[in-house]
């Protein structure tokens, strides 16, 4: 049978560190329960690892909680391995506890122990190995040797017949109703003492109508409520937990210390806060254009080189012409389009991004941004989805699960397009460039790109403010955030495997989406009806409406088209333009500008497809993730109506205050 | 008097959660009950929320939860 272990801990204990570096690049992530948290798994020697979302608790009180304690009680012969931090020992046993009440084999693992001797703490791991009665496995990032010990206890654990699980002492009171209800407990699936402690404490979990019952009288007979019972059940833990860090910890425990107090008087502090932020920012997209700008070039021709080859393959075959025409003009060039577009950037924001998350700066963009968020009656981690949805809007909405509650991640998935993702950065700085930078300066463009991307900040704000006080209404919900301490970041394999996410998605997406779409798009253009291509008249059709928005019809039919992947809307319009030619067909921006002059552009025209640019629906990939992640085709709907009617909305009024 | 009057610097003990559900919950797992001691560390930039120290690690709470906490300050001599 295949031994499993499962790999459990607070947040910000270092356990995904830990995780990555006992499977290297031998994991995937996993739905495996189907539900709305995601695990990893990973290989590393005989064992699969599991890792388990970071919970404070095994308590069902939030989805990732829910999740841990499912997957833990419904594996009988596992091991489960609780990571914790050494400079915070004594609040991480609380989770250790609760583990131990609940398995039969549980390893613990003190993480970060050179972290711990930085500020002076020691944790005596033999101690508390006796103290818990569990086995106790030192771990530290640089030492080589961890690995092969904390493999060694897990091989010891599994061979060793099974311990049976602790619990705390609970006291009087509750030791005797458990005496009572013990015996009711034959034939529970759920092991016995950790239900009927459940039960008293007021949880709904399946068990026998007479066990119920009893929990239900022994409680009165207690004179307590069932919340009273709950905190008698946290205070026996947390006094235990006491006793037990007191034996083995010396030293003050301190996760938070002075460095990174005052590393936070500048990232959260009155003065410096915003500008950091929004330096960071800067940074990261100048370093993503800039930084992308070459490989997309070379991508471009690599691209187009390989295309004359095929071309020339076809020939030899003497391939139809509509064969070449769909499978090249078609599908190939969209393709090529979406790949050279998307990729560069998006392997450097994520990685960087990455190493953000890694540094623990995340948590307090979340933290200083989080009051403008509950004024919208939602949560600052809203903050972190935008800013993932600024490398790409799927992710960004897959981000959304980091929220809590159901109401607020809502607002943020719906809210998630209105910030522009990185396939929409080349159009946005194109006609940022042509017609609002005059000039050869690059720093214009840049600095305009900024300007419309903290519209979209606001404009955000205002959606997530209309959706809560219209169709998501609700209270705000609790939040607690943990700022946890700085970290230097692992580069070289958080780069590594950020790189090769990035590139698999992109590639995957450009195959399963753009791909099919330029074919299709291929035959649409080819489509003629009495002499007129079957595109033109579409475009014509739109035109009225398309003018009424201060756009035209063309560019209301491009982006349209560009629903699979918005990295196409320019190239499309061009084709539309020029009623010919493929997707592919380079132009400079000159040309461009001087088309889209000819087709009755004006600076109004460019405006109001800045702001369509931003607030349009999200692209196919975007949606099908929203489906995905709330199960809902209503809440699909949604998305794409919010951010299209403020764009529709924005644009009409652009262009009739300009009359 | 509640948490959200400790000033950045200033220390107290919890006497009371006046809270239930999910939050109660929550903070109870972080190590914030009756007697345990902590500090406030400062506030965010646009005034709320503020962090606080708790068992050693920096958590951060809105006023409209911390105003529910009752606290007794303590005279103040943290380096």
């Amino acid at each position: 049978m295949e031994r499993t272990v499962a790999l459990a801990g607070n947040p910000n204990v270092g356990k995904s560190t830990l995780f990555n570096r006992l499977t290297g690049l031998r994991q995937h992530t996993g739905n495996w329960t189907g539900k709305t948290v995601s695990t990893a798994m990973g290989r590393c020697g005989d064992y699969r690892l599991v890792d388990l979302p970071g919970t404070y608790s095994l308590l069902p009180h939030s989805e990732e909680e829910r999740v841990a304690r499912d997957y833990l009680l419904q594996g009988e012969e596992e091991v489960v391995a609780v990571v914790c931090d050494a400079c915070c020992l004594e609040r991480n046993l609380n989770l250790v506890l609760q583990c131990r009440e609940l398995c039969q084999r549980v390893l613990v693992c003190v993480n970060l122990l050179d972290e711990a001797e930085r500020r002076g703490i020691r944790v005596d791991c033999t101690a508390l190995s006796r103290g818990l009665g569990l086995p106790v496995v030192g771990v530290t990032a640089r030492e080589k040797g961890s690995r092969e010990r904390l493999l060694a206890a897990l091989d010891a654990l599994w061979e060793a017949p099974a311990p049976s699980r602790r619990s705390p002492p609970y006291g009087q009171g509750l030791e005797t109703a458990l005496q009572h209800m013990l015996p009711l407990t034959e034939g529970e699936r759920l092991p016995a003492r950790w239900l009927c402690l459940r039960l008293l404490a007021g949880e709904k979990l399946p068990a026998s109508a007479k066990l119920q019952h009893a929990a239900d009288t022994e409680r009165a007979a207690l004179g307590l409520t069932a919340s009273e019972v709950e905190d008698l059940l946290s205070a026996a833990l947390s006094r235990e937990a006491a006793r037990l860090a007191a034996l083995s910890v010396t030293g003050e425990e301190r996760a938070y210390g002075r460095r990174d107090a005052r590393l936070d008087r500048v990232f959260t502090g009155k003065l410096w806060a915003f500008p950091v932020m929004l330096l960071l920012l800067l940074g990261i997209c100048y370093l993503s254009i800039r930084g992308a700008n070459l490989p997309s070039e070379w991508l471009s021709m690599g691209f187009e080189r390989l295309e004359g080859l095929l071309r020339r393959g076809f020939a030899a075959f003497s391939a139809p012409p509509w064969l070449e025409g769909l499978l090249l003009d078609g599908a190939y060039q969209s393709l090529a389009a979406v790949i050279s577009v998307m990729l560069p950037p998006m392997a450097i924001f994520f990685p960087l991004f990455t190493l953000l998350e890694d540094a623990g700066f995340l948590p307090r963009v979340a933290y200083n941004l989080d009051r403008p968020f509950q004024r919208c009656h939602a949560c600052g981690k809203q903050s972190l989805c935008m800013l993932m949805g600024l490398g790409c809007n799927a992710v960004g909405v897959t981000g959304c699960r980091i929220i809590d509650t159901k109401r607020e991640r809502l607002l943020a998935i719906l809210t998630n397009a209105i910030t522009p993702c990185n396939g929409r950065f080349p159009l946005l700085i194109a006609l940022l460039a042509m017609f609002f930078a005059s000039g050869r300066s690059a720093i214009l463009p840049a600095a305009l790109l900024t300007l419309v991307l903290a519209g979209s900040v606001l404009l955000t704000f205002a959606a997530t403010a209309l959706l809560s006080k219209t169709i998501l209404r609700g209270e705000a919900s609790p939040f607690v955030l943990e700022l946890p301490p700085y970290r230097k970041p692992q580069v070289g394999r958080v780069l590594l495997r950020s790189l090769l996410d990035r590139t698999l998605f992109v590639l995957g997406r450009a195959a399963a989406v753009a791909a099919p779409a330029g074919a299709l798009l291929w035959c649409l253009g080819r489509w003629q009806i009495s002499g007129e291509s079957l595109l033109l008249r579409l475009a014509a059709l739109l035109d009225a409406p398309g003018r009424f928005f201060g756009l035209d019809g063309a560019i209301l039919l491009a982006f349209l088209l560009g629903l699979p992947a918005n990295e196409t809307v320019l190239p499309i319009l061009l084709l539309l333009y020029r009623a010919s030619g493929g997707l592919g067909d380079a132009a400079g921006l000159g040309e461009i500008h001087a088309l889209l002059l000819q087709h009755g552009w004006t600076g109004l025209t460019a405006l109001c497809a800045v702001i369509f640019t931003v607030l349009h629906w999200p692209c196919s990939t975007t949606l099908l993730t929203v489906k995905k992640e709330t199960g809902s085709w209503k809440w699909t709907a949604l998305s794409a109506l919010v951010p299209t009617v403020m764009g529709l909305a924005l644009c009409a009024a652009v262009r009739a205050l300009r009359f | 008097m509640t948490l959200e009057k400790l000033r950045p610097g200033q220390a107290g003990t919890v006497l009371a959660l006046r809270l239930e559900g999910a939050l109660r919950r929550r903070l109870r797992d972080l190590g914030l009950m009756e007697g345990t001691r902590l500090r406030c560390l400062g506030r965010s930039p646009l005034g709320d929320p503020s962090a606080y120290l708790i068992c050693g690690a920096a958590i951060a709470l809105r006023r409209e939860d911390s105003r529910l906490i009752e606290v007794e300050v303590e005279p103040w001599n943290e380096p």
